[in-house]
């Protein structure tokens, strides 16, 4: 289906490479042989008769070879796939799902089918859609999920806000388990949190800024977990950024309910703190919390409570942005910093490379029934060649997106992808600077 | 006047966005200041051509008669030229106007901006795209400094001193700047401070500000020398704060039954404008001997003139004009 076919790919040869496939824990030194858009073969010992003469050679010169990222949550603001695309693949992002509150929303075929059409035009990251769990977002009467998902929509999800009617969301899930399909709700009850901009407590009380209580996140992971069992649906939480949370959705699983959940990179890096002095770039929804929920989100990501990293990438222009605090939109852009940010856990030493690297490859990969995320023979080439120490920091004008809203804004950070190669084709290349 | 060591380049920062921070001398130096103009305010034809050529912009986003001429007498007093821009609420559609009006007003070079709005964080906001001195003259529920600072004076020159005293702040405190601008500077002055409220109206973990908090009015307001009261800001409310004004004034609404609790020379104050028969009783706040609310206006103008003219001149001599 690709549209960029001009010069055949051949075969290319990446040598001298720490081949890291967080899904089998391979962590070697050796090489990766692709041909045309898909991987031939790896491992250690690939190249100790040489390097097929035919090959073009890429000498990675020791740095890690990986699967590309799988980013289960992304935003896409208008139709601006050209620049959502750069900007994933300039953070080894080489495919993302994207949420249906597209314009027009995707609850129709059809715009599933745009929204492929229109990634694939824009030859770079692979873009998978969310479907509408119900029409239009509104909540009321459900998408036509089955079609839908035939159509390409991974999962369902209303973007980012939760089902609000109890009853709807447990029609949604009994019906949804018919097809098998799962349910990927952003867990915030919304009377509590409607009117408030940050997280509830004393530096909300200090800036004067009406806060959201943790108690927003908690209520609704509790009820959906008790629909969700009910029901026998399948169920993801987004952004899980409460330790109670956590410890519900850990008793569910340990119950046997059907439940995943992910969080983002702000959640475990970044508290309440960073708001600062009404930092719009700071403002997310969820809404950063307090130090002792970071923590727990840290715990939850060693203990295996939380099953996938995404970036939350949500673009939004200056004029969203440069607003006072309440009157702001909330979120924060994703893709480029979501290699080095969960790197922080590595270099932390938290996790381990290839426990980290699974959170942001195979595993959201395996949660989304994607063939992506991981190394082997036969499946596409989307690889990323990344140095995991290299430093930098996170300003404006490092980032390729249009809009520059990163709550990580001034950090250094350690790690950068150098290059991402998607099908066979390298398509972003980190300069020396 | 007097002529004292006030030094405007002593003053730490180029705006007045709010008491969080600021440290006691700098409290006292702007105190002391007002001081010396409250004398001058009470002579006839008391002016001084201290800003004269000077511009003063007022932008009030919401509604205020007191606040708006406080800032204007105040300006006019040291000779500056005072503007007060319009800004009708009906064609302002918030956040990306403020912007394009600070914009435009700072091409016109004004040497101070007095700005109130309705969301927190905005004359922060206003302070990051302007060259001139920004007055924080309210922002949404955070900060209302210059009410603080003549609320400070007015209990200094009736007490004597804010070290030590007990102060109780009573009412809406969720909703309120001057309970945030107040806990700030009483106690960077050495008071102590005490909330009475019910607890829909104190916000979350306000303990954590250094602040005792009392949900009943007697308990709370027991031996205290300073009673303040707050204003209910029925318009901030959303439902179901409590149930109807005759349950709060009956909790907590001030009488002489409940201010009994308190010390025998208790000053009673209130920001104004008071809702009478809601959080106080009228004939408390007509009590000469104990209600301090005229005078509170009075140091209002003497305490904006010092803030004016410390943050004019301090940004005159680091832009060595």
């Amino acid at each position: 289906m690709s549209v960029k076919l001009a010069s055949p790919l051949g075969r290319v040869a990446y040598v001298n490479a720490r081949l890291l496939d967080p899904a089998t824990g391979l962590d070697a030194i050796g090489g990766l042989l692709s041909d045309g858009e898909a991987i031939v073969a790896f491992g250690p010992g690939l190249f100790k008769d040489g390097v097929p003469e035919d090959a073009k050679i890429v000498d990675c010169a020791g740095l890690c070879l990986a699967p590309g990222l799988v980013d289960m949550r992304i935003q896409i603001s208008g139709k601006d796939f050209e620049n959502v695309g750069a900007s994933a693949v300039a953070g080894g992002v080489t495919a993302a799902v994207c949420l249906p509150s597209t314009t027009p929303v995707i609850d129709d075929r059809a715009v599933v089918e745009f929204v492929a059409r229109a990634a694939r035009k824009a030859g770079l990251v692979k873009i998978y859609p969310y479907g509408a769990v119900t029409k239009g977002l509104e909540g009321k009467e459900l998408a036509e999920m089955g079609l839908l998902a035939m159509s390409g929509a991974v999962a369902f999800t209303d973007g980012d806000k939760a089902v609000e009617n109890a009853n709807t969301l447990a029609q949604a899930f009994s019906y949804a388990s018919t097809f098998g399909l799962m349910i990927v709700e952003h867990p915030e009850e919304p009377a509590l949190a409607d009117a408030g901009c940050m997280n509830d407590g004393e530096t909300a009380t200090r800036l004067g800024l009406t806060g959201i209580p943790k108690e927003a996140e908690i209520i609704m992971v509790e009820r959906d977990l008790r629909l969700a069992a009910m029901t026998g649906g399948r169920l993801h939480f987004s952004h899980v950024s409460t330790a109670e949370s956590l410890d519900l959705i850990r008793a569910a699983k340990d119950r046997g309910v059907s439940v995943t959940c992910d969080t983002a990179p702000p959640y475990f890096a970044l508290n309440e703190t960073a708001v600062g002095d009404y930092r719009t770039f700071a403002k997310l929804s969820p809404p950063l919390r307090s130090e002792a929920d970071r923590e727990a989100v840290v715990a939850g990501l060693k203990d295996g409570a939380i099953d996938a990293i995404a970036s939350d990438h949500a673009p939004r222009s200056e004029d969203m942005k440069r607003l006072p605090f309440a009157d702001a939109q909330a979120g924060g852009v994703g893709m480029e910093t979501l290699l080095p940010i969960t790197l922080e856990l590595v270099h932390n030493g938290h996790l381990g490379l290839l426990e980290a690297l699974g959170l942001i490859t195979c595993q959201p990969a395996e949660l989304l029934g994607l063939e992506a995320g991981r190394l082997k023979p036969g499946a596409p080439a989307d690889l990323i060649l990344f140095d995991p120490d290299r430093g930098w920091q996170v300003t404006e004008n490092k980032l390729v997106s249009k809009a520059k809203n990163t709550p990580f804004d001034g950090r250094p950070v350690q790690g950068r992808v150098m290059r991402t190669v998607i099908d066979g084709r390298t398509v972003f290349e980190m300069g020396d600077a | 006047m007097s002529e004292s060591a006030f030094d405007p380049t002593d003053f730490p920062d180029p705006h007045l966005l709010g008491i969080e921070g600021l440290a006691p001398p700098y409290i006292s130096m702007l105190l002391d200041r007002a001081n010396e103009f409250v004398e001058l305010n009470r002579t006839v034809g008391g002016k001084l051509d201290t800003l004269a050529g000077r511009t003063v912009m007022n932008l009030f986003y919401e509604a205020s008669t007191r606040t708006r001429t406080s800032f204007e007498l105040a300006g006019k007093r040291l000779g500056a030229d005072v503007i007060n821009m319009e800004v009708s609420t009906s064609s302002i559609k918030k956040g990306e106007t403020l912007i394009d009006t600070a914009m435009t007003l700072n091409a016109m070079h004004p040497d101070a901006l007095v700005i109130r709005h309705g969301s927190s964080g905005a004359a922060k906001l206003l302070s990051e795209k302007v060259n001139c001195a920004v007055l924080n003259a309210g922002d949404g529920r955070h900060e209302h400094p210059t009410q603080a600072l003549l609320d400070a004076l007015t209990i200094r020159r009736r007490k004597g001193r804010i070290d030590g005293l007990q102060v109780a702040i009573c009412g809406d405190i969720v909703h309120s700047r001057v309970a945030r601008s107040n806990i700030h500077l009483l106690n960077t002055m050495g008071a102590r401070v005490r909330l009475i409220a019910p607890k829909t109206l104190i916000p979350t973990e306000a303990e954590r500000l250094g602040v005792e908090v009392f949900h009943d009015m007697r308990a709370g307001l027991w031996d205290c020398d300073i009673v303040m009261m707050l204003r209910l800001q029925s318009e901030r409310m959303q439902t179901n704060f409590f149930p109807t004004l005759r349950e709060y004034y009956h909790f907590f609404g001030l009488d002489y039954a409940k201010l009994s609790a308190a010390k025998d020379d208790a000053l009673i104050m209130h920001p104004g404008p008071m809702n009478r028969g809601v959080e106080i009783a009228s004939d408390v706040a007509d009590d000469i001997g104990r209600s301090a609310i005229r005078e509170q206006v009075e140091m209002g103008v003497a305490v904006r003139m010092a803030c004016l003219e410390t943050l004019v001149k301090r940004q005159e001599a680091e832009n060595g004009r």
